[in-house]
């Protein structure tokens, strides 16, 4: 069964935070180096996706905890595999070969869990982060016209991380935390672009990100204005992610239902981080935030972003099991 | 054909959406932004002046534009560089940006340009067949792909349409392509049929209007959801320079062809009358050549034209915020983001005020406090607040000549030199940039090394350009950490910069509690950007040191507060901690003889005596305004609003004295006492019982317990003392007054007031403890704020705070008091009735000092309910927050 077809059967669970998850691993520079990299000549503490070359247990590991705690999408360790944001690190050559390892990691997981006895059919889901430029915002007050990316430029790096995946066979492209609409436009034409080139067929989501209590994203649009600008593309799902919890997303969410002709999905993190930004919100208090949602039928797809383990992920997959997924004409 | 156009509506969208169905009026598109229709724009954009071509735009969304059509086609412009540009500017002005973007161009590659800078759902107008189906379909290809609207000209290869059969046949056949090829989305296609302008004079323009609208019925009946645009002022061309015709003519045009099923058009709504109020006559001579009725219907609209008086109406619309105060108007322009007026305004108010400081401090200032409070509430968002200090940079800019002219100012150039960064690994920085503005409004000179900063190059910045402050800001959780290193690094360099600490996931406590440790310089969490300047401009003034120091003192104190919580620190087992507790050295100096021992009562202590020991720092807490009495009542940002409540508190609390709403009761004693670990022997052999201490136990912690500031049993003969202090007696009666009248402020103020009393009658009695009751600082003389920074020999901890966070000793504090009898009790969780009260102990030895016993292990607790004789479930429960299991 393809996930196109499954997110018409079922409310499908999408796994859980990386980052925290990584967190506790407490890697030192020496973990994020391992061998190959252990003369880089530039500083790879924090850079979390070349783990899956130089700690791949570590990343298997977490993919298959969120399989057995029930998610059925588990999302490629990406986010941040695109060559924009790897200039940080200065890895932007190494883009395909981490997003391919990525995917590799996700399926192993997927291997492991069926090893271990699992039967359910499980996705996988190639992240696709935001990058670390906006297409919209000038990073210069001074110079409002100012764009420190051009659409072009995200296009292309999109591209590459996109044809990667896809290559590497990914269910689904998960264009998600969009804070900048036209960054999620470039990404979508870049998407599609790949998959057209691929000639298979891969489900494309996107989940935007309302920044705060104005309801916008970070770009200043309102949850319609966005579901608008990216309706023309062929979507699976739309949905929300970060930023808020479970239920400040509430009024968001129903706009989408409200209007959405694409499956509707959600990863809220675990609550609003507390005075020292760390995530407080209980699996059972999660839980019973996300039942509302579901009381509501406003859900296809729903997971947990910042701050979320494989116990809130347990607990929604053990909840959704009981409910039908929100109905909607395509 | 029953189809349920409202099952597809064409949605568009800018920062918000519009979403046109059948049952929206005609929507109204915007044309002044267009180089070919505008002279002014044409002029502006070639003169390169965006300030004021933005303001255009805005105009016409203000009047009420649903969509801005923006064209750059001329000749003489880079169109591709002026779209994008003009475009990318737009998206910085969130009262344009809410609409939706129309991209005009003839040349494709500036509508490329153009959907490569717009994030919601625009149009594109305009392509058609001209050029022959290949071109067409690719570029309608793209569009999709950009996911915008399209506008179709009725054009082909053979040319303009101008017959109803010709419009209808270009029109059919582009529709053809669109859906079935292509699967363009009905919805999003919006036919433009040609509006040509009629009362040439010439016979084949005769149906020019008539054709249009037959062509738009003609389309919306044959082509589900389609929509049908047009640019109305075409149809008025011959009457150029007679605008009371032109306006009528739009007026009539308009009425007839929405009545045809026309969508949207490009109207100037300043060049619009509105039809039912066309003079009738003038009104049947239009529709006379609109509609064609009769063979001299031009001629007699030229020749009725010339008695209608050619009015110019006044293209701006009157600017009624003009009319306010130059003040409202300074705020409307912050607020509004409008350049247009501010020298003007400006020099306005510098002329009114005595200096030009005055005017940034003064309105300007009080303009950017109220953009800060709507920000706040979420009333505006980012990108207006960026611009709001814009409008602030440009007013400071004019007046900056004055400034520098002004030497009795003293200043120099720069009121200072601030670094700003986003740490390693964020890349957030629009706050930071508010910061940035903002204090460069205020003269500051900010060196802004952007964003992902890694901590060396902060650094060694800040040595390069010697910064006097360096402001660290960070939005993701990691950058919290980030902070902490950069810290650290600064002590480990021996800086001595202030460091500043701002950003969404930065708060005060993690500040107090992770950050400040590490820095022996000052450290301060700033909340938000209209805190910076006062913050900075405080830390760079003559009292700089001071208020640094205080604001330290500030961060110790929370860093206390949150030990209890938080602390989680390895732990040594309670015996080694009891083995190196404190030594303190007991003798005559160090235990003076009380001048009296046992209890008293005191009654009805006047109000007047207990009034100059009020701590009014946590009262403008209480309101939520944040800063240090009586700094804060010159605060920029809460000034005002704490003089206000200042000012009211000081009229309650005349009236409560003048009225007896309260009444001031105090309870105090001193009593003979030994120390035997951690308990506090009372009386004689402990005839009075006892105190039960608790003692630290974290590993860098003093393994300090009460107890040890009590000489120990065998050794000299010792004293502590306890006290009980009420200021809440007798209040429900007012409260209830209060509540009656609905006076939610004066209830919440007396409330303030009575638990300000308590802790002023606290004080108050305290003093009276050392200086004549105990004795031991007969020559005491401290001013309140010295009092307030506990500068006194000798502690009066309370119990279920962090030096003894425990309330169980109360009981036997009130026992011993007899507090009951003044009218105070303990509710069953051991909280004090009425509920502006204070108790505590009074420790008198010199090395006395309050600490926060932290977390405590097993041993202890087992240790401590077997001295209390409880049992460990209960000693458990009344120090839960403590716990380390």
């Amino acid at each position: 069964m393809t996930i196109t077809e499954a997110v018409q059967q079922r409310i499908l669970v999408l796994d859980g935070a990386m980052g925290t998850m990584i967190q506790d691993y407490k890697f030192k520079e020496e973990d994020y180096r391992g061998e190959r990299f252990a003369n880089y000549p530039h500083s790879l503490k924090g850079n979390n996706d070349l783990l899956v070359l130089t700690q791949p247990e570590a990343i298997d590991a977490i993919h298959l905890a969120y399989l057995e705690a029930g998610a059925d999408i588990v999302e490629t360790n990406t986010f941040n595999t695109n060559s924009i944001s790897m200039e940080d690190y200065h890895m932007s050559d190494l883009v395909v070969e981490l997003n391919v390892a990525a995917v590799e990691s996700a399926r192993r997981a997927i291997q492991q869990y069926r090893k271990n006895g699992g039967t359910d059919s499980k996705y996988i889901a190639g992240s696709v982060g935001p990058t670390n430029k906006t297409a919209s915002l000038s990073p210069d007050v001074n110079n409002p016209g100012f764009r420190a990316v051009s659409f072009d430029d995200l296009r292309a790096c999109y591209f590459q991380q996109c044809e990667a995946l896809v290559g590497a066979g990914v269910d689904a492209l998960l264009i998600e935390t969009v804070f900048d609409t036209l960054n999620a436009k470039a990404a979508l034409f870049a998407a599609q672009d790949a998959i057209e080139a691929s000639g298979r067929e891969v489900a494309i989501m996107l989940s935007g990100t309302i920044t705060d209590a104005s309801g916008r994203t970070l770009s200043g649009q309102t949850t319609e204005a966005f579901l608008i600008s990216v309706g023309h593309a062929p979507l699976l799902s739309i949905g929300l992610n970060c930023a808020l919890g479970a239920k400040q997303l509430m009024p968001y969410l129903q706009t989408l239902d409200a209007r959405a002709p694409f499956a509707v999905s959600a990863h809220p993190n675990a609550g609003l981080p507390n005075a020292f930004g760390e995530y407080d919100e209980t699996a059972d208090q999660m839980a019973a935030q996300i039942k509302e949602y579901l009381d509501l039928n406003l859900i296809n797809i729903i997971g947990g972003c910042c701050g979320t383990s494989p116990a809130h992920i347990a607990a929604i997959a053990a909840l959704a099991k009981n409910y039908k997924p929100r109905t909607y004409v395509a | 054909m029953s189809l349920n156009l409202a099952d597809r509506p064409m949605r568009l969208s800018g920062l918000e959406p519009l979403v046109i169905t059948p049952d929206t009026n005609f929507v109204n598109v915007g044309e002044r932004t267009n180089v070919t229709g505008s002279k002014k724009f044409l002029r502006l954009i070639k003169e390169r002046n965006f300030d004021e071509a933005l303001d255009v735009a805005r105009d016409q969304v203000e009047g009420g534009a649903q969509i801005i059509d923006i064209n750059m086609d001329e000749g003489m412009i880079d169109g591709v560089e002026a779209m994008t540009t003009f475009l990318n500017l737009i998206a910085a002005e969130p009262d344009i940006a809410r609409v939706p973007i129309m991209i005009d161009s003839s040349k494709w590659e500036i509508i490329e340009a153009g959907l490569k800078c717009v994030q919601g759902k625009c149009v594109v107008n305009s392509i058609s067949l001209k050029g022959g189906e290949e071109e067409f379909t690719a570029q309608a290809r793209t569009i999709k792909r950009y996911g915008a609207a399209v506008i179709i000209m009725a054009f082909d290869e053979d040319g303009q349409a101008d017959t109803f059969e010709r419009r209808i046949e270009i029109c059919e056949r582009s529709y053809k392509i669109l859906t079935e090829r292509l699967q363009f989305p009905a919805e999003d296609i919006i036919f433009d049929p040609n509006i040509f302008p009629v009362a040439t004079g010439m016979e084949e323009h005769r149906k020019n209007a008539l054709d249009f609208f037959h062509a738009t019925k003609w389309i919306k009946e044959n082509l589900p959801y389609a929509k049908i645009s047009g640019g109305v002022s075409n149809v008025s061309f011959s009457f150029r320079g007679n605008n009371a015709v032109r306006e009528a003519m739009h007026a009539s045009f308009l009425y007839h062809a929405i009545k045809h099923g026309m969508d949207m058009g490009i109207v100037n709504p300043t060049m619009l009358e509105v039809y039912a109020e066309v003079d009738k006559e003038l009104m049947v001579h239009i529709e006379d050549v609109l509609l064609d009725r009769r063979e001299d219907a031009t001629e007699r609209l030229l020749e009725f034209s010339q008695t209608v008086a050619g009015t110019v109406k006044d293209e701006a619309k009157v600017l009624e915020w003009r009319n306010e105060p130059v003040a409202k108007r300074l705020e409307h322009a912050l607020i509004k983001g409008i350049t247009e007026f501010i020298d003007e305004d400006v020099e306005e108010a510098r002329q009114a005020f005595a200096k030009p400081l005055h005017v940034i401090e003064g309105p300007l200032m009080d303009g950017m406090n109220v953009v800060g409070d709507l920000f706040g509430e979420g009333k505006m968002f980012l990108p207006q607040v960026v611009k709001s200090a814009r409008v602030m940079k440009k007013a400071v800019a004019y007046l900056m000549p004055y400034l520098e002219d002004e030497k009795e100012v003293g200043t120099s150039s720069s009121a200072g030199k601030v670094l700003l960064a986003t740490v390693k690994g964020d890349v957030h920085d629009i706050g930071k940039n508010i910061v940035g503005v903002v204090m460069a409004c205020n003269n500051f000179e900010i060196i802004d090394l952007g964003v992902m900063v890694p901590p060396e190059k902060i650094l060694a910045a800040a040595q390069e350009h010697q910064v006097d402050i360096i402001g660290l800001s960070g939005l993701i959780t990691p950058s919290l950490d980030e902070m902490i290193h950069i810290a650290k690094e600064m002590k480990r360099l021996g800086m001595t910069q202030p460091l500043l600490i701002g950003g969404a996931t930065t708060s005060r406590a993690h500040t107090a509690v992770k950050i400040d440790p590490e820095y022996d310089g000052p450290v301060l969490h700033v909340v938000d950007a209209s805190r910076a300047v006062g913050v900075c401009s405080k830390l760079l003034s003559e009292l700089g040191k001071d208020y640094a120091a205080t604001e330290k003192e500030g961060l110790a104190k929370v860093r206390e507060g949150y030990a209890k919580h938080r602390e989680k620190k390895a732990l040594v087992p309670l015996a080694y901690a009891q083995e190196h507790k404190p030594k303190l050295v007991f003798d005559a100096t160090t235990v003076p003889t009380p001048k009296f021992i046992g209890t008293k009562l005191l009654r009805s202590i006047p109000i007047a005596e207990v009034v100059p020991y009020i701590d009014w720092t946590p009262f403008f807490q209480t309101w939520q305004l944040f800063g240090k009495f009586p700094r804060i009542l010159e605060d920029e940002v809460v000034g005002e609003q704490a003089k206000s409540v200042f000012a009211d508190a000081q009229k309650m609390l005349r009236t409560l004295q003048k009225e007896q709403w309260l009444t001031l009761n105090a309870a105090y004693g001193i009593f003979p006492a030994q120390s035997r670990g951690e308990e506090i022997i009372l009386g004689e052999n402990g005839a009075l019982g006892s105190f039960y201490s608790l003692r630290q136990t974290g590993e860098k912690s003093k393994f300090q317990a009460l107890s040890d500031f009590v000489a120990p049993e065998g050794t000299v003969q010792d004293y502590v003392g306890g006290f009980a202090v009420t200021a809440g007696l007798d209040i429900e009666k007012t409260l209830a007054k209060f509540e009656s009248a609905h006076d939610d402020y004066s209830s919440l103020m007396l409330k303030a007031l009575a638990d300000r009393l308590a802790e002023g009658l606290a004080e108050y009695v305290h003093l009276k403890i050392r200086r004549e009751i105990w004795g031991y600082a007969p020559e005491e003389q401290l001013t309140n704020d010295q009092l307030i920074a506990e500068k006194y020999r000798g502690i009066r901890p309370a119990p279920g705070y962090p030096a003894c966070p425990d309330h169980l000793d109360k009981t036997t504090l009130f026992d011993l008091l007899d507090a009951p009898s003044i009218g105070m009790s303990l509710t069953e969780s051991l909280a004090m009735y009425p509920a502006s009260s204070v108790s505590g102990y009074y420790f008198a030895h010199p090395d006395s000092k309050y600490f926060a016993v932290g977390k405590l292990a097993k041993d202890q607790i087992a240790s401590y309910a077997a001295l209390r004789g409880i049992d460990v479930a209960t000693a458990e429960k009344w120090l839960a927050p403590n716990l380390n299991y």
